[in-house]
């Protein structure tokens, strides 16, 4: 036991050391110093003109790299602030009412406040994608319908509007009082307002003025004319220091300010959301048309793609159930073990759990940014839970008169846990460990939405552009991982537990 | 030699053992012997330190029994309990030779010991691969002792040891232990509620009630010459079965 008890610390000390070595590595497609990285928000048109801004820099000879549809605007705030990113598209009004919303912005001042911030914005790329009102054209014609000011002639219209338009401060009810309209609405999902506009049952709906759908349905938007509706304007940001470290680059981005009218940026949507074209090439084929570039999309095969996205989700898997393991384990013995700690570790660890872990992610960015770092961190405290209370369990459950056995040979307590405590737990934590893992490989596939890779990149852009392949693509290899990593674990405990510990 | 002077241990109101001084002596095997709840298995277990006394004190050999010595002091004691407390996931052998490992003997040490045990306890050396859920209950036995018997220690704690198994093993070992208590010469101290057990082990048998000792001495003594009516009731309790049998015969 002499040996054991100074072997085992060393080997902890030594996996540990391999996790901060992988974890510190940069992850997969994530640049060296000299590389500039761009960012986009998990929706189609953002994530092309994050590729826009990506083939830009790169004509310029700089390397650039894309991490593509991140979980939302704040994460890509916090991350260009913390210089994870470079640049990345936003909308003026996301700045003002969202991520600039506790700091007063005067009208026209937004650069002046960015730059406090250590961020600059280019000019307007030339569309305004905010709320709007749409009717199918033919319709708008007959009736003279041009802006939401004419539909006050024509009270008889039925207004269909999702429920978020219905309950938004800028939505229906001020929306209303603003043209002082005679209609009532009703509200509806998004999916079902199309379809009744298409069939004729609903004249209005409420859209984004760049959705994809505009040209596929063929609508007319009604022009605001009293500017009822806060604009968004697309503009992209980045970091200040860029103009030391690579003024080319800033070059690059402006080359776009005022060249994306609105139709052009529909057109542009609908030929990835609905013809299903990959970003990089929509983003691409424009910039060559408009700009007289030379950019190519790199797409990679199916099964390049699968190489991938498994490298990436093993990692974040691997990685995060070693860390439950090495810390789950050793919890779950004080918890077994230290009368007042112990409750306090369950309670702890149970309330983590409860934590969705959507929102656990959320809440690492802040402190260690974007990629397998914080999502790694998340996935091991999300799995922390059942190796915890298993091996709680799986110590508790071991019989008064065998533990007497155990000390009345005199062995020490450490030596007491190491030979005859945990084997006789080993099922009980076994079993916790596959629970983890059946979890870990789930809840991976959201690290994606922080810019980790893994399965759930191709269902993010799966479910963003209605393709059932793609989802499939991540959803089908995670379930078969699953199905390999618990024979793994099976063929483990048949390795591991004698056969009279086996079921 | 194990002499407890005027030890008490209370659980909460309840005296389980109150006021106790014994002397257990070398070389023989005092059986402790009383109703469930006089506190025997108590004493067993003041005697290997898993309980402290409240008050009092527990000497084995010349060291007084304290929390810094208990865990050196039990190595220098074997114990052995009803169901046998063998360890599931470790073989009869590894059992039997877990401490001895965690003392760093070698292999070639271990495997004389326990060839010499396995003989001593009269165990078929096949047995020893087997694990305990595979053993009769009293091949366990057997293993237990052995287990308790590998650092040869001077005594030998046994609580209830035979209480599990069905008459005819159970007489089968009787015999064994018997033997070997004889030729080891250790320090022996057995519990039970048997009486015919306790004649046929007892070099001096003690009777617990309620936590105090209500007499000791030989089998002899207390028949012919009993402390109390309880004495009397004790034996007279046990042996009235096969009276009755003779009776109406």
């Amino acid at each position: 036991m002499v040996q054991n008890a100074s072997l085992s610390p060393r080997s902890i000390l030594l996996s540990f050391l391999v996790f901060l070595t992988l974890s510190v590595a940069p992850a997969y497609g994530q640049g060296t110093d000299s590389t500039l990285t761009l960012g986009s928000k998990k929706f189609t048109e953002n994530v092309i003109l994050g590729w826009m801004g990506t083939h830009l820099i790169r004509a310029e000879g700089l390397p650039a790299t894309h991490r593509e549809e991140l979980g939302g605007s704040r994460f890509l705030w916090e991350a260009l602030r913390r210089g994870d990113i470079d640049a990345y598209p936003e909308y003026t009004g996301t700045l003002r009412q969202e991520l600039l919303a506790d700091v007063d912005v005067a009208p026209g001042a937004l650069a002046d406040t960015l730059a406090r911030y250590g961020i600059a914005m280019t000019a307007p790329l030339g569309f305004n994608n905010t709320y709007a009102l749409g009717m199918r054209a033919d319709r708008a014609a007959a009736l003279g319908v041009e802006t939401i000011a004419d539909l006050r002639d024509h009270p008889d219209l039925r207004l269909g509007f999702t429920n978020e338009f219905m309950d938004r401060s800028d939505g229906w009810p001020s929306l209303r009082r603003a043209y002082d309209l005679p209609q009532s609405a009703r509200g509806l999902d998004h999916d079902i307002a199309y379809r009744g506009l298409e069939s004729g049952e609903i004249d209005v709906i409420d859209l984004y003025s760049t959705d994809a759908e505009i040209e596929q349905y063929d609508l007319r938007v009604l022009r605001d004319t009293k500017d009822h509706f806060p604009a968004y304007e697309a503009v992209f940001l980045y970091r200040r220091d860029l103009a030391t470290r690579a003024p080319a680059a800033i070059t690059a981005l402006k080359r776009l300010a005022g060249q994306i009218p609105a139709d052009t940026m529909q057109r542009l949507n609908a030929r990835s959301n609905i013809d299903q074209t990959d970003e990089a090439t929509v983003a691409a084929d424009f910039l060559n048309q408009s700009l007289g570039l030379n950019a190519t999309a790199e797409t990679d095969t199916r099964a390049e793609r699968l190489r991938r996205y498994t490298a990436d989700h093993l990692v974040l898997v691997g990685l995060s159930l070693g860390l439950a393991i090495l810390f789950g384990v050793p919890l779950g013995i004080v918890a077994a073990k230290r009368r007042i700690l112990g409750p306090g570790v369950l309670v702890v660890v149970g309330v983590i759990y409860t934590i969705p872990a959507l929102a656990l992610l959320a809440m690492m960015v802040p402190p260690l940014g974007l990629g397998r770092v914080p999502a790694v961190t998340a996935l091991a405290l999300y799995s922390l839970l059942p190796i915890v209370w298993t091996t709680y369990t799986g110590l508790k459950g071991i019989s008064g008169p065998l533990r007497e056995s155990a000390d009345a040979l005199g062995l020490s307590a450490a030596a007491k846990l190491w030979r005859v405590e945990l084997p006789l737990a080993g099922r009980s934590i076994l079993a916790g460990i596959k629970i983890a893992v059946i979890i870990n490989i789930g809840a991976a596939t959201l690290g994606a939405l922080i810019g980790a890779g893994g399965y759930g990149q191709p269902i993010l852009t799966g479910i963003r552009r209605a393709n059932l392949g793609l989802i499939l693509e991540g959803t089908v290899p995670a379930a078969v991982l699953t199905i390999l990593a618990l024979a793994l674990l099976e063929g483990l405990e048949r390795g591991l537990l004698p056969r009279s510990m086996q079921s | 030699m194990i002499q407890l002077h005027g030890v008490t241990k209370r659980y909460g109101d309840a005296y389980a053992v109150q006021d106790v001084t014994l002397t257990a002596a070398s070389e023989a095997t005092t059986l402790l012997i009383g109703p469930s709840g006089s506190g025997k298995s108590t004493l067993l277990r003041l005697m290997i330190g898993l309980t402290r006394p409240d008050t009092g004190t527990v000497t084995v050999a010349d060291d007084r029994l304290a929390p810094s010595n208990a865990r050196a002091l039990r190595r220098r004691m074997g114990y052995v309990i009803q169901e046998g407390g063998l360890f599931p996931h470790l073989t009869g052998r590894a059992n039997a030779a877990l401490m001895a490992r965690h003392l760093g003997w070698s292999s070639d040490r271990i495997n004389a010991r326990i060839d010499e045990l396995t003989r001593l306890v009269q165990l078929d050396p096949d047995r020893l691969a087997q694990y305990p859920t595979e053993l009769s209950g009293g091949q366990r036995q057997r293993v237990s002792l052995m287990r308790a018997l590998m650092l040869d220690p001077d005594v030998l704690l046994l609580d209830e040891p035979l209480g599990a198994l069905d008459p005819m093993i159970r007489a089968d070992l009787q015999d064994d232990l018997r033997d070997i208590f004889r030729r080891l010469g250790k320090t022996v101290v057995f519990v039970t509620h048997d009486l015919g057990e306790a004649a046929f082990f007892g070099d001096r048998i003690v009777l617990l009630r309620q936590g105090r000792i209500e007499q000791s001495g030989t089998m002899q003594t207390l028949l012919s010459d009993p402390a109390s009516p309880f004495v009397t009731d004790f034996i007279q309790a046990q042996r009235a079965p096969l009276e009755h049998l003779h009776a109406e015969e």
